[in-house]
């Protein structure tokens, strides 16, 4: 559609003679709330880093605005799973928070009160204002995430992209990241991609899902998408969707079930 | 070339390469790289001070080798591994330089301790060189299987009960006893090329731990015996040629792997 | 006054080049240090020095200046270090180690040859350990230049090396030129460790680069501040090895003097340790760079 903001079409990408993305195609619209949501090994890293320009394609187009993604993009914010740093990291998150802004510039710049404030208020925004002074390496991970979120957030970009943001996190600081990002991303109208293995935390915030399995997605409103049916397909094999308690979970049948076997059960077995 | 004092090289040397292959195993594997160069600087100051004092040198450079290795283990509880060593290599050399500075032979002393001197060993030396030899290879064995496992895979060692940091420590410890007797024969500045070189050769060859550290050790001993027949014709210092077959092996040893991998392209 | 600054030392012409340059010299290696130790080059630093002893002992050998001989082969290395980077870590650390072992036993070779041809029985001492008090006049300039040249190439790089030691991967979408970048630090790099060579000796000249970034970055968290404070701790080191180094002509052995270098080491080195005793970070929250590791153990596996 002419007005997508991001849109991938046929990405195949094959790294060591393997194929981590076969023939992937979806698209973004400004402002979306996107769940990258798949298994450990689907190609979800991969997948963000072909957006980010860190991986070339084996085939297939990256386009944003409906062209070919420039080289020197600030349109799109990144959030890393992990940072490799050391306790002894030099920087505060307020430096965090600046060098998201101009972190990619050569060359001097002098402190500016306007920059300050603006670090300020973004600091304020994720709630990281009480440990602005703190190290960046001796924080916490969720609060390393949110000062991530706010470098990331500061210089504006049209979409955001996290990957497994909640993989280290306990249940509260789960819920914590994902109002934050989805107030903010609302507020600013920031398109977000958020890759995950677990969709249930995202599930009020989603607009749309991007489901990926062995290297294939399939992309759709959350209820059409997580079917057993759809997912069967996308996996290779036999897949149960379990719903309880307004809770979404994905059984993949042990290896080796036999497909006529399960039918038959099915057919036959108390719920 | 064999007799007197030339004999207590060759034993000497013959030692050094043993051990030199024996630890060098370890170094590689753990990567420890880094500790191995400087680890035996601390044998330099001690040697360096014993000598001023007029000590069998010996003592001196089992003590100053140990209070290294304890240096960089104590300082990278809190900093970086690297930094630790690097603060602790050059602390240990400024020592030794200054006693160096002291004595009246300074540049040639500093000299053959950095560098090796193929007549620097005194009958004295040649006893305790041995004893101490005999020691680190005795304590290499004992320590060699939860050494192994925690060099190779460390959480699943520490599962079993065999302490990262306890291991650390040993291997730090065995290496600052065992190479600080090289050094006069050697060289402080060279011995981490005679455990390295070899070692890593050895393993570019064999992936088998007996195998690899066997190889390591016969390399090192051709070093090291090819050295001292050379270094007594030419006068040459024993370092340079430790220096230079060790990066000979490495590269002999990774070509031969390159070729191997072209003509086997599966892996046995 | 009298206690501290032997008679002659205000009116000395080697002490005032040797403040002058040494100050210099000084800041250029700590500041280059302290981004050193962030991206955790100590040890390619080192390596560095240490091919730049080859450079230095060829130097003397064929009768140039050894300031030369540092910076060529130091430079040299590190293009050469940059051009066939390893991926693996530890496979690139024991390569760098055998191409240590090479030079250490080429600059022996160098040493010997060159003690043969003439008697100039301190020199390779003065190689390897370094004397800030007989910098030759000539090379002044060249150090001056090069100590500006490796400074501002740190400065100019400075965010874009914060922002890669973060997060390589942000850099890189970002549009950082990570490999180019990473080639022109390790360029500073040599010629600080070049230039440190100069002051206390290619062997030791890591401790003018490591000890007061080290220092610095226990007690500093900002940028900014970390820079200073590392410049300060070198200048002063520096200055009081100095003194002390001058002084110690008047102590005992008799009229020789200890080197410059081992006060330095040890000012450097000592401040390092001083500022681990004083520090009392806050434990009550647990690091996230820290949830992989052994929880004591605060440091990157190898």
């Amino acid at each position: 559609m002419a007005d997508d903001l991001l849109r991938l079409e046929n990405v195949s990408v094959r790294l060591g003679g393997r194929e981590i993305l076969k023939d992937v195609s979806f698209s973004i619209r400004p402002g979306e709330f996107t769940g990258l949501i798949g298994p450990n090994g689907a190609g979800k890293t991969t997948l963000l880093r072909v957006i980010l320009g860190l991986q070339p394609v084996t085939s297939g187009e990256v386009l944003l605005d409906g062209a070919p993604r420039p080289h020197r993009d600030s349109s799109i914010g990144y959030v890393p799973q992990k940072l490799a740093i050391e306790p002894d990291m030099p920087l505060r998150v307020r430096d965090v928070v600046s060098l998201g802004l101009d972190g990619q510039k050569f060359g001097l710049r002098l402190p500016s009160r306007a920059r300050r404030e603006r670090v300020s208020d973004m600091l304020t925004a994720v709630g990281a204002q009480r440990y602005a002074d703190a190290r960046v390496g001796e924080l916490s991970g969720g609060e390393q995430q949110r000062v991530m979120i706010a470098h990331a957030l500061i210089s504006r970009p049209r979409l955001l992209l996290l990957d497994e943001p909640l993989a280290n996190l306990d249940i509260s600081s789960e819920q914590g990241i994902v109002s934050v990002l989805a107030r903010l991303a609302r507020a600013e109208h920031v398109a977000v991609l958020l890759s995950a293995h677990d969709m249930n935390p995202l599930m009020p915030v989603m607009d749309r899902i991007v489901y990926a399995a062995a290297g294939r997605v399939a992309v759709g409103d959350t209820d059409r998408v997580v079917q057993p049916e759809v997912l069967s397909r996308l996996y290779g094999r036999h897949v149960d969707v379990i719903r309880v308690h307004g809770r979404i979970l994905v059984v993949a049948a042990p290896e080796g079930v036999d497909e006529a076997e399960v039918a038959a059960e099915d057919a036959g077995a108390i719920r | 070339m064999f007799t007197g004092l030339m004999l207590n090289t060759w034993i000497a040397g013959t030692v050094v390469a043993v051990i030199a292959g024996v630890t060098g195993f370890f170094a590689v594997l753990r990567g420890s790289t880094f500790a191995a160069h400087a680890i035996p600087n601390g044998a330099f100051a001690g040697a360096a001070g014993a000598t001023l004092l007029g000590f069998n040198p010996l003592a001196g450079l089992a003590v100053f080798s140990v209070a290294g290795a304890l240096g960089i283990a104590g300082l990278s509880r809190r900093a970086r591994n690297d930094v630790a060593t690097a603060l602790t290599l050059v602390m240990m050399l400024g020592v030794g330089a200054l006693f160096v500075s002291w004595s009246t032979e300074y540049a040639q002393e500093a000299y053959s301790l950095l560098f090796g001197e193929v007549f620097g060993v005194s009958s004295d030396e040649v006893v305790p060189i041995l004893v101490l030899g005999a020691l680190s290879i005795a304590a290499i064995a004992v320590m060699f299987r939860p050494l192994l496992l925690s060099s190779a895979l460390p959480e699943v060692a520490e599962a079993r009960g065999v302490s990262a940091r306890a291991m650390e420590l040993g291997f730090l410890l065995v290496m600052a006893l065992a190479t600080s007797m090289t050094v006069p024969v050697v060289g402080a500045l060279l011995m981490f090329s005679l455990m390295i070189g070899p070692s890593a050769a050895a393993r570019s060859l064999t992936a088998r731990p007996v195998l690899a550290m066997t190889l390591a050790v016969m390399l090192a001993l051709v070093t090291v015996w090819t050295g001292i027949v050379v270094s007594y014709q030419t006068n040459w210092p024993l370092g340079f040629f430790v220096g230079v077959m060790g990066a000979f092996f490495f590269l002999a040893g990774r070509a031969y792997r390159a070729a191997a991998s072209r003509f086997r392209p599966r892996v046995a | 006054m009298h206690y501290i600054f032997e008679p002659g030392f205000f009116s000395s012409g080697p002490v005032h080049v040797a403040l002058a340059v040494g100050t210099v010299i000084a800041i250029t290696s700590a500041v280059v240090g302290v981004f050193t130790v962030i991206r955790g080059q100590s040890f390619a630093g080192h390596s560095l020095a240490d091919i730049a002893t080859t450079g230095g002992s060829g130097a003397f050998l064929v009768g140039v200046n050894q300031f030369w001989g540092f910076l060529a082969f130091g430079t040299g290395a590190a293009a050469f270090m940059e051009m066939t980077g390893v991926q693996r870590r530890r496979g690139r650390d024991v390569a760098t180690g055998v191409v240590l072992g090479a030079a250490l036993g080429l600059a022996a070779l160098f040493l010997y040859l060159a003690t043969q041809s003439s008697s100039t029985t301190g020199a390779s001492f003065t190689i390897l350990f370094g004397s800030i008090f007989v910098i030759t006049t000539s090379t002044i300039p060249a150090l001056i230049v090069s100590a500006l040249l490796a400074l501002a190439t740190v400065v100019v790089l400075a965010r874009v090396l914060l922002l890669s030691s973060l997060s390589p991967d942000i850099a890189a979408a970002r549009g950082v030129p990570v490999r180019a970048v990473g080639t022109a630090f390790l360029m500073a790099l040599a010629i600080s460790v070049a230039l440190s060579a100069v002051v206390i000796g290619a062997v030791l000249s890591t401790a003018l680069l490591i000890g007061p970034a080290a220092t610095a970055l226990r007690l500093a968290r900002s940028p900014v501040k970390a820079v200073f404070t590392a410049a300060a701790a070198g200048v002063l080191a520096v200055w009081i090895g100095i003194v002390l180094a001058y002084d110690s002509y008047y102590w005992p052995p008799a009229g020789r003097g200890w080197p410059v270098s081992f006060f330095v080491v040890t000012l450097t080195v000592g401040g390092y340790l001083l500022t681990g005793l004083r520090r009392r970070e806050p434990q009550n929250r647990r690091p996230a760079a820290q949830d992989d590791h052994d929880p004591e153990h605060a440091c990157s596996p190898a």
